[in-house]
């Protein structure tokens, strides 16, 4: 894991005169241009929400939005989306917290461990603990399963931030008599706290998106009634309105999100914090650590598995099959990440140096497409690639474009955050040694910054082998990933013939999952 | 500026390796006159498992490729009106009548052969043979047999706005067939009755679900006593846990009450295939004798054609008709969705 996944380096303090100032004034317009070009991918939902709202006369949008139920969805989506965040923000922080700082025997696997859940799709999640609690449903039970899969968004950064964060004041202030729980808030918490937020972005805005789970679960947020709306009414118009106001709460996060990120300064000094014997809490710790991975893979896996034993219709897996799904879901899986990554590159650059409303519009762009439910970015791109792009329609084009809408964010953020970290005085020195913008750029700052840049491409992949709505509406005919083979046979309480299917998709998604955990900071220049 | 460029040059290699790893080619465009080209795309709102036998039955016997696309009805057919004219699509056969008629209603379908759509009764089929019923689904009371004897199961929908009930039966409200059972209720009953009726549930603290699936879960599970589904659920869940483990069983609801319609799955022809005989052929095929029987002992569906017989043990089709109902009536389907959305029910 990198401490430059999600460094305290950033602040938005004005750049003082000094080489060390993280922000530059007069962005080169080339690159402005460039990351406006790339946010526009993302706005392309947007434009289509736009259009297929205004086609609705302003009294029906009037009487849609002021439905005692459109309130009543949104409330029950801000409470979700809030409660999930605030709760993995916590237990991710103390389960970095106790990866790091405390020495448990099996450290490595514990961290691994901590990963496993992003490997675990919500709908699956949410299935797995329906077979042991059938009646669970609601509020409570969403926000604990989404919280149980959610985690590893905050404990993978806050571990990796902590791990590079200085413990120099932390020391000072035990020192002038701070309790160890003062201190670190005082002193260590602001270095991290960026990684966190970042982090916290993401389960957000998954939370404000996600469908399988709240659906299985039975909490109407507003991507229920969205798919409601297509579904019995076939009113794409009311769809298009209720993902609005998704759009607009994703807005009012991201940029929340950018103002708590300004406030932070450069620690100096580089003594990390010793790690501590368990001693009697050890079990606590351990508790704590697997209590994600144990809700959000142990409990839904074992589920599963128990009605695959009971399931009197066992088939034959028909192995072919399975494989020429593994291989779709790589490839597509695969594709998704490097462009998710090129695309997101010239903006996490853009947000990593430089400020402005311009810029921040430009980042917040970026991230729309992960605050919108999967069918409503698809039927965008059936809309889009008709008009546009009509030869590449149901070709994994139009595919892996659609996971670039929706997944980029996640390679924003940790994309940014590594550039961040990489010194502006390097690239000066590189520029004074004879090297061109781009030399410096490819020679010195990707190469430093590649720890990040790889995080960003395993989230981008991981998302899309687990992605459902727009792949089936975008796939090209005939061509199935795991996630749509697993869907076609649970439609039908085929537990039987889909383990194999959720089996393989677990462990394809474990596969970056763990690569994820496993990259360590080694690019740092010292 | 080499070596960027070279590494720019890798990079998109790969993606376009990767991309063509997987790309198939796009389909072509179909053209409007009367052709046969021995294949056709057809989108599915039904499931893989059940339609794809038959439909290899159907490649075998006529040499026609069909090219299918699956997805469950409401997103193909949010897929369809987002395609419009572009769809490469011929036919789309959908679970419910409520997607068809709205495809109907934004004249995507081409009307079809009056051969084809006389084989189905009226009250099964479109008014203007813009899509032709496959299949009948019945709205049924499935109810948890360790909660109660088949005797105590209410025969009419109106038992459930009892405060015995409340709390302790499960509806699906944005469901299209739900939508339609109530459609149903106003048109047998009257709009007065069905907003009492409407009310009434609303206020009983129904248990309240996103799929008609999920309602026979809890029912099978225990969780709820009763809900409203459709029949054929219960058979699949069956083949698949076992006819002995079933705790969920089913109930039909008296003839007459609305509770006891009949809902329709069915196909339509896409406008910019009007002519394509292989479409053609394949939607005869469907209201054939032997798809109509593949239904009955596959997926325990009523057959919509003379000379089929329901499946056994299921109330026959005419004691449940509406023929009043007209299943793909949007008009109407606003209207009882604007009275679920008054009470709050979606």
């Amino acid at each position: 894991m990198t401490e430059l996944l999600s460094p305290p380096l950033e602040t938005d303090a004005p750049p003082p005169a000094r080489v060390t100032g993280r922000y530059r004034a007069g962005v080169p317009a080339w690159l402005l241009l460039l990351a406006a070009l790339c946010a526009a991918t993302a706005a392309i939902p947007l434009v289509y929400l736009v259009v297929r709202t205004t086609e609705a006369g302003i009294t029906e949008l009037l009487d849609t939005l002021l439905r005692p139920r459109v309130l009543q969805l949104t409330v029950n989506t801000v409470l979700l989306a809030a409660a999930v965040t605030l709760s993995c923000l916590v237990l991710g922080t103390i389960c970095a917290w106790i990866l790091t700082r405390i020495r448990l025997p099996f450290q490595r696997t514990l961290l691994l461990v901590s990963a496993l859940p992003l490997a675990v799709p919500s709908y699956l999640a949410a299935y797995g603990w329906l077979v042991w609690f059938p009646s669970l449903n609601g509020f409570w039970a969403s926000w604990l399963v989404m919280t149980m899969v959610c985690t590893p968004y905050v404990t993978l950064p806050v571990a990796a931030a902590l791990r590079g964060a200085s413990a120099d004041l932390e020391s000072v202030a035990r020192t002038l008599g701070r309790g160890p729980l003062r201190a670190f808030a005082a002193a260590t918490w602001p270095q991290i706290r960026p990684a966190a937020i970042a982090g916290a972005l993401l389960v957000c805005l998954y939370s404000l998106s996600d469908f399988g789970l709240v659906s299985m679960l039975r909490f109407q947020t507003l991507t229920w009634g969205i798919n409601a709306a297509y579904g019995a009414s076939f009113d794409r118009n009311q769809a298009a309105l209720l993902a609005l106001v998704l759009v607009v709460l994703a807005l009012v996060v991201v940029a929340g999100e950018r103002r708590s990120r300004r406030q932070v300064d450069r620690v100096p000094g580089r003594s990390t914090m010793p790690a501590r014997a368990p001693g009697k809490a050890s079990l606590l710790y351990v508790g704590l650590l697997i209590a994600a991975p144990l809700g959000g893979v142990v409990v839904p896996v074992v589920g599963l598995l128990s009605r695959l034993l009971e399931a009197e219709t066992l088939r034959a897996i028909d192995v072919p099959r399975l494989i020429e799904a593994i291989g779709a879901t790589l490839g597509l899986a695969l594709a998704a990440a490097v462009v998710a990554v090129l695309v997101a590159l010239p903006i996490a650059a853009l947000a990593a140096r430089y400020r402005g409303r311009l810029v921040a519009a430009i980042e917040a762009v970026g991230f729309l497409g992960h605050a919108l439910p999967g069918i409503v970015v698809g039927l965008a791109l059936v809309f889009f690639a008709l008009a546009a792009v009509p030869m590449f329609y149901q070709t994994s084009v139009v595919l892996v474009f659609a996971y670039v809408v929706l997944f980029m964010p996640r390679a924003i953020g940790s994309v940014r955050s590594s550039i961040a970290a990489v010194p502006q005085s390097l690239g000066d020195v590189s520029r004074m040694l004879g090297l061109s913008p781009f030399q410096t750029w490819f020679r010195v700052t990707a190469r430093l910054a590649l720890p990040g840049i790889a995080i960003g491409a395993l989230l981008v992949a991981i998302s899309a082998m687990k992605e459902l709505p727009a792949t089936l509406l975008l796939r090209p005919t005939g061509v199935s990933t795991l996630a749509t083979e697993l869907w076609s046979r649970t439609a039908l309480f085929e537990f039987g013939a889909a383990a194999p299917y959720a089996a393989a998709l677990v462990l394809v998604a474990m596969v970056p999952a763990v690569l994820l955990s496993g990259i360590r900071g080694t690019a740092r220049e010292n | 500026m080499r070596i960027p460029l070279t590494i720019a040059g890798l990079v998109a290699g790969a993606i376009v390796l990767a991309l063509a790893g997987c790309t198939q080619a796009a389909q072509p465009a179909t053209t409007a006159e009367a052709t046969s080209d021995g294949a056709f795309t057809l989108y599915s709102g039904r499931d893989e498992a059940l339609v794809q036998p038959l439909i290899d039955q159907f490649e075998e016997q006529s040499g026609i490729t069909v090219e299918v696309r699956y997805g469950n009805t409401a997103e193909l057919g949010a897929l369809l009106l987002e395609e419009g004219d572009a769809t490469p699509a011929q036919v789309f056969l959908a679970q419910d009548a409520g997607a068809l008629g709205a495809l109907s209603n934004a004249d995507l379908f081409a009307t079809l052969p009056a051969q084809t759509t006389d084989a189905v009764p009226a009250g099964f089929t479109s008014t203007d043979d813009t899509w032709v019923g496959v299949t009948g689904r019945a709205r049924v009371i499935a109810y948890d047999s360790e909660a109660m004897v088949a005797a105590d199961v209410p025969t009419s929908v109106d038992a459930f706005t009892d405060p015995a009930w409340a709390g302790k039966f499960g509806i699906a409200p944005t469901n299209a067939s739900f939508q339609a059972f109530v459609t149903a209720y106003r048109v047998l009953n009257g709009e007065e009755a069905a907003d009492a009726w409407v009310k009434a549930v609303a206020a009983n603290n129904p248990v309240i679900f996103d799929s008609n699936r999920a309602i026979l879960a809890a029912v099978n599970d225990g969780v709820i006593e009763a809900g409203l589904i459709n029949h054929y659920y219960w058979f699949a869940m069956a083949a698949e846990t076992g006819e002995a483990n079933m705790r969920a069983q089913l109930s039909y609801p008296e003839a007459g009450d609305a509770g006891s319609i009949v809902n329709v799955a069915g196909a339509g022809l896409l406008a910019q295939a009007a002519g394509d005989a292989d479409a053609l052929e394949f939607i005869d095929y469907l209201v054939g004798a032997e798809a109509q029987q593949y239904f009955v002992d596959k997926t325990f569906e009523y057959p919509l054609i003379a000379g089929i017989d329901a499946p056994a043990g299921l109330p026959t089709l005419d004691s449940l008709v509406n023929p009043d109902l007209d299943l793909a009536d949007l008009e109407t389907l606003a209207d009882t969705q604007a009275l679920l959305g008054k009470h709050g029910l979606i």
